[in-house]
């Protein structure tokens, strides 16, 4: 039976996040770091590991800070670790906690280590805006000036124009496609109606909430106090909407294609802060430690397809192979985690995972099948939790292994797509 | 800078084995390193002084020698300050004046030194440790957090007797003098490169060399490149002149009168000495210095203190343990605490700054976010105060982890409760942790409940115990440890140490009501009720005591503490008592109507909206049996009805075995009730005044008040024997 690792299993111990909340909103004042350090913090905590322990610091972010590029050694300094913790940062777009858990689970696989915390950081609300390029050569050449006279030469070329700062866009560089309009044209090309959108959003939202109000979510979850006064803490993701309606859904105005589109800021899933992170072991030290692991990674693959074609598709090539590499098929799998960034792409990925045109793009004799939405993403998605880049991919497994656990399944599936056309899909197994 | 492979081999000159002074050449320049034998700091003592003249000597007549740099071998100090075991051989003024002028001729040589002097300043620079280096041409510190720089000696009734009153206004300016001279206060390397106190500030790695560099330059006649302290205009108007002065003197007496109420005579003649030096010279003030330097070290102020230093001292040095092998405590890197509220925030606060992983338990998380606040709140001062930097404040707030649930408390070495005071509530806490933290020793920070009472729900009583700390915690310096029989020493051995590691001083008491130091505050805030009973006067009562010496009267006291922790505690003391510890009227009256004190702005005194007290609240006195006219109680009458008591429970502690030694005693008192340190705590005062008089004038109360002063019986024997507390 083939399974990652070659006989080295890697363990999911357990997995933590912050509440994800929408950027502006009550995170606002904390930096990724600081975002990553509460999730870690607390996942050392929680789990009662000696910070010691740990060989092995990842961490993905896609909006990289200036000041602190390296976030993952940042969050490794914290006290609860030696200093001699190692850690490097990783991006992969959206699916950047994902190759921050994958590159840990290659290390625990190789090795080269036993003991690994994974995750990622995102503040959407902190990013950085830089001066324009025009401005930008004046600073550097009034930098290198010599005298006080060349100085003012250079600030005397100074124009209006130059104060435009550039903020950074959510924008393709090879097409200049915005996500929301790869969206967008997803749906067209795919015919994904708007009310299908609007009643998955709805479904998402009100998973999300239940999963909150009966605890299952929120036992994910560190407080997180509240700046500026401290008096509060955070303890559930603030972007869920309990009492929205199909209706209120329906009457929002399309965002990107304002004519003819059917992508609104209600189906679409919010700029958001936060920070997630999962304990990796291999099977061994997990057992020597005494810990009893959620679940085990069987199998996980990276796809990508033209990002000018259709952006968001790449789980349904990345699925079939994480499959494959498991030996499974989608009739095995009891849960499936897809990472929802516009209820039109969830609703593409199924479409795609269960037709023929797809399965032959993929090699594929068969298409991969229909998902049940019974078994799909139980606890809402990102649409409702908030989508914090770089944190997303670790919030998806910590769930699905919990919900796994929770319902004596075998198998889990996770999909994320990701943002150059590239998508992710990872199985876990339990026992 | 020299690489540590090119480095040119110093040559020893002449090396003091019985002080671990030697004396060594460097590239022309002498160097003389002090490494007291035996001892993890260096002192000055009277066997280093004719060792430093002898190498002032050598290097005055070696043509070969340029200058003289000194320096420390100690890791962490430089000299720390003047061996305070050898002050307490001083029999008379006169013996301490001769002994200060000594001081005062060896750094007049050294200040006089025909070569230049550099002190290469690294670690604690102390008392006397900073008037060698003030008399010192140069001054290069390291800058790392170790050196520090200060004239502590007010903290031990005493002022510096080496020149320090006197060079340190000329060097840094009246005002920044008397801050350090008469708080004692510790300067840090920047602060004191900033302040002029030092000339340069340079990294540890390079100090020795830079400072031989110096030497050098300044043989050559190359002056070094100083810093100019650049005075403000108004400390230049102030300072500049007489009138100025004698305006910053006035204010200073004004601030030590109120700050020390008469009772401590080192800060004002710190105060004449200086103005002595001002107003007749150098000269004069070294006179001066000497003489009063004299009257202090004889003085019982300066006694008391110091038998604190070493009480104090001696419990850092205590293990707890009680004879046998040696056990060595458990290492705690993990607390739980139990409550979030005011205490548990606060044990949490010391907690974190002592680099522990906290998980703090409340029922909610809007509870658990106040705790988490309070801690902020305190750790953030450090950072406003620059004792911290801004990633030591994040670092330390990140080892809070607020929990509602008992997850994360599994490796946790020691679980602190800090909820209800309820016994059924105390139970099925410690039921919990033992489930939850199957490791940990379970403490709990009762102040009024049993300690015994709760360990009877414990599967493992050996792990169980109390740790009481006081309000509020980051500031209160003492711990009570409470140990029942069945405490195993380990679990004993791991508390203390790890209390010591809270930066606090730690006595080790049986379990009883009240332990010990509330069980001696009771009697003491009972007469202060029943005084209150009988028709004196709120402020009259917290007067005569904060005359007596204590920080704030006990009414004030009280409505700090909080009424409802009071009302706890009353009870409790009545039941196991008696009559001698029976609540009076008016306190019993006062908590029924639901005053709580300050946090509730109302209590024994008014509050305005912002909390700031605004004077007696007079609607008190219908409570009591008095009524509202209120008759004048004579101060001393206050004072004996209210400390005699006090004393006479410290004794019975003893005698029951609460205490361990009248040592513990003294210092639970001054450091957990603020008992005033110039008396030396319960015990060194009854010693002061003589047991039989302390017997003597309980009867006499007694007679007057019976039921409550009847003298404990081991001091009807010391009055008897004549035998002292502390011999």
């Amino acid at each position: 039976m083939p399974t990652f690792g070659n006989g080295r299993r890697v363990a999911i111990v357990a997995g933590v996040r912050t509440p994800f909340a929408r950027s502006g909103t009550a995170l606002k004042d904390y930096t990724a770091i600081d975002l990553g350090r509460f999730a870690v913090g607390e996942l050392v905590q929680r789990t009662n590991l000696d910070g010691a322990a740990v060989d092995l610091l990842v961490f993905g972010t896609v909006v990289q800070s200036v000041m602190a590029p390296n976030i993952a050694r940042e969050v490794s300094l914290l006290p609860h670790f030696p200093k001699t913790l190692q850690a490097f940062t990783v991006s992969r777009a959206c699916a950047s906690a994902n190759q921050a858990i994958t590159d840990a689970a290659d290390q625990i696989a190789l090795g080269h280590a036993a003991v690994a915390i994974a995750g990622g950081s995102e503040s959407l609300t902190q990013v950085p805006i830089l001066h324009s390029r025009g401005m930008s050569d004046i600073l550097i050449a009034a930098s290198r000036a010599k005298s006080l006279s060349q100085r003012l030469a250079a600030f005397a070329r100074v124009r209006t124009k130059d104060f435009v700062p550039i903020t950074p866009a959510i924008a393709e560089p090879s097409t200049g496609e915005s996500m929301g309009q790869s969206a967008d044209k997803m749906a067209k090309l795919n015919g994904i109606a708007r009310e299908a959108q609007d009643r998955f959003a709805l479904r998402s939202h009100q998973h999300a909430a239940a999963g909150l109000d009966d605890g299952r979510l929120a036992a994910e979850i560190v407080p997180v106090p509240m700046p500026p006064k401290f008096a509060q803490m955070l303890s559930v993701d603030n972007g869920v909407r309990r009492d929205s309606t199909y209706e209120q859904l329906a009457a929002l105005k399309p965002v990107f294609d304002r004519q003819y589109g059917s992508v609104t800021a209600g189906n679409a899933s919010p700029l958001t802060d936060g920070a997630s992170a999962v304990l990796l072991m291999s099977e061994e030290r997990a057992k020597a430690m005494g810990y009893a692991p959620l679940a085990y990674i069987r199998s996980y693959a990276y796809a990508a397809v033209d990002p000018g074609e259709q952006l968001l598709q790449a789980p349904v090539l990345a699925a079939p192979i994480a499959l494959q590499r498991a030996g499974l098929s989608l009739a095995d799998i009891d849960l499936v985690e897809m990472h929802e960034a516009f209820a039109a792409q969830v609703l593409s990925n199924i479409q795609g995972l269960a037709s023929a045109h797809w399965a032959a793009r993929a090699g594929l004799r068969a298409p991969v099948g229909e998902i049940d939405v019974d078994r799909l993403n139980v606890m809402g998605g990102s649409l409702a939790i908030g989508h914090p880049f770089g944190a997303t991919g670790a919030r998806v497994l910590t769930t699905l292994c919990h919900e796994l656990q929770r319902r004596g399944g075998q198998f889990g599936m996770l999909t994320v797509c990701a943002a150059g056309g590239m998508g992710h899909a990872m199985i876990v197994e339990r026992t | 800078m020299t690489s540590p492979l090119s480095a040119p081999v110093p040559v020893v000159l002449l090396e003091d084995a019985a002080t671990g002074i030697t004396l060594s050449a460097q590239d022309s320049v002498a160097i003389v390193s002090y490494d007291q034998p035996d001892s993890p700091v260096n002192t000055l003592n009277t066997r280093v002084g004719p060792v430093f003249e002898q190498v002032f000597a050598r290097v005055e007549a070696d043509a070969s020698l340029v200058g003289l740099v000194i320096v420390s071998a100690k890791p962490d100090t430089w000299i720390a300050g003047a061996d305070i075991d050898e002050l307490q051989t001083i029999t008379d003024a006169a013996h301490g004046e001769a002994m200060s002028r000594a001081g005062q001729r060896l750094l007049d040589r050294l200040a006089a030194f025909g070569k230049p002097v550099v002190a290469a300043i690294h670690g604690a620079a102390l008392g006397g440790g900073l008037e060698v280096a003030l008399a010192c041409r140069h001054r290069i510190a390291s800058d790392h957090p170790k050196t520090v720089l200060a004239l502590p000696e007010v903290q031990l009734g005493l002022i510096p007797g080496a020149g320090g009153t006197q060079r340190l206004p000329r060097l840094v300016g009246l005002q920044a003098a008397l801050d350090m001279i008469l708080t004692g206060k510790n300067i840090r390397a920047k602060k004191a490169w900033q302040m002029g106190l030092v000339h340069e500030l340079v990294h540890p790695a390079i100090l020795r060399e830079v400072a031989v560099r110096r030497v050098r330059e300044m043989a050559r006649g190359a002056a070094p490149a100083l810093r100019v302290r650049p005075q403000a205009t108004s400390a230049f108007l102030l300072e500049g002149n007489a009138l100025g002065r004698s305006l910053v003197f006035r204010k200073a007496r004004e601030t030590v009168v109120k700050k020390t109420r008469g009772h401590y005579p080192a800060p004002l003649a710190a105060l004449d000495v200086i103005q002595a030096g001002y107003a007749d010279g150098f000269e004069a003030g070294l006179a001066a210095e000497a003489a009063r330097f004299g009257e202090l070290a004889v003085s019982k102020e300066c006694r008391q203190l110091a038998y604190l230093f070493f009480a104090t001292t001696a419990l850092k040095k205590d293990t707890g343990a009680t004879g046998g092998v040696p056990i060595a405590p458990k290492p705690v890197k993990k607390i739980g605490i139990l409550g979030a509220g005011f205490m548990g925030a606060g044990i949490a606060t010391v907690a974190v700054q002592a680099g522990t992983i906290v998980r703090l338990k409340d029922a909610s998380v809007e509870r658990v976010a106040a705790g988490y606040m309070a801690v902020r709140d305190v750790v953030r001062e450090r950072l406003k105060k620059r004792q911290l930097t801004s990633l030591q404040f994040d670092d330390t707030m990140s080892l809070v982890g607020g929990t509602t649930d008992y997850r994360g408390f599994g490796n946790a070495e020691l679980v602190v409760e800090a909820v209800f005071e309820d016994l059924a509530v105390k139970h099925q806490v410690l039921r919990e942790v033992e489930e939850a933290a199957p490791q940990a020793i379970f403490a709990s920070n009762t102040s009024t409940i049993p300690i015994r009472d709760i360990a009877q729900a414990a599967a493992h009583p050996e792990r169980v115990l109390g740790m009481h700390f006081f309000s509020p915690v980051h500031k209160m310096p003492l711990l009570e440890i409470i140990v029942t029989p069945e405490t195993s020493s380990e679990t004993i051995i791991t508390a203390v140490a790890y209390g010591k590691k809270l930066g606090k001083t730690v006595i080790v008491v049986q379990d009883g009501a009240g332990f010990y130091v509330n069980r001696i505050l009771s009697p003491y805030l009972n007469e202060a009720g029943r005084l209150l009973d009988q028709g004196a006067a709120i402020d009259a009562i917290d007067d005569a005591l904060v005359r007596f010496g204590f920080p704030v009267g006990p009414l004030t006291l009280l409505d700090e503490v909080g009424l409802d922790i009071a009302a706890k505690s009353g009870p409790i003391m009545a039941a196991a008592f008696g009559e001698r510890l029976g609540p009076p009227v008016t306190l019993r009256q006062v908590i029924e109507s639901g005053r709580l004190g300050r946090k509730a702005k109302t209590g024994f005194y008014r509050y305005d909206d912002t909390g700031k007290r605004v004077g007696v609240d007079e609607t008190v006195y219908a409570m009591s049996p008095a009524g509202a006219t209120r008759a004048t109680a004579s101060i001393d009458d206050i004072q004996r009805r209210c400390v005699l008591p006090m004393l006479n429970e410290a004794v019975r502690c003893l005698e029951d075995g609460i205490i361990r030694s009248p040592r513990d005693g003294d210092i639970g008192a001054v450091f957990g009730i603020g008992f005033p340190p110039f008396l030396g705590g319960p015990f060194r005062y009854i010693d002061t005044l003589g047991a039989s008089v302390v017997v003597e004038q309980l009867e006499a109360i007694e007679a007057r008040h019976p039921g409550r002063f009847r003298p404990a019986p081991l001091l009807v024997q010391h009055a008897h024997s004549g035998r002292r507390f502390h011999p």
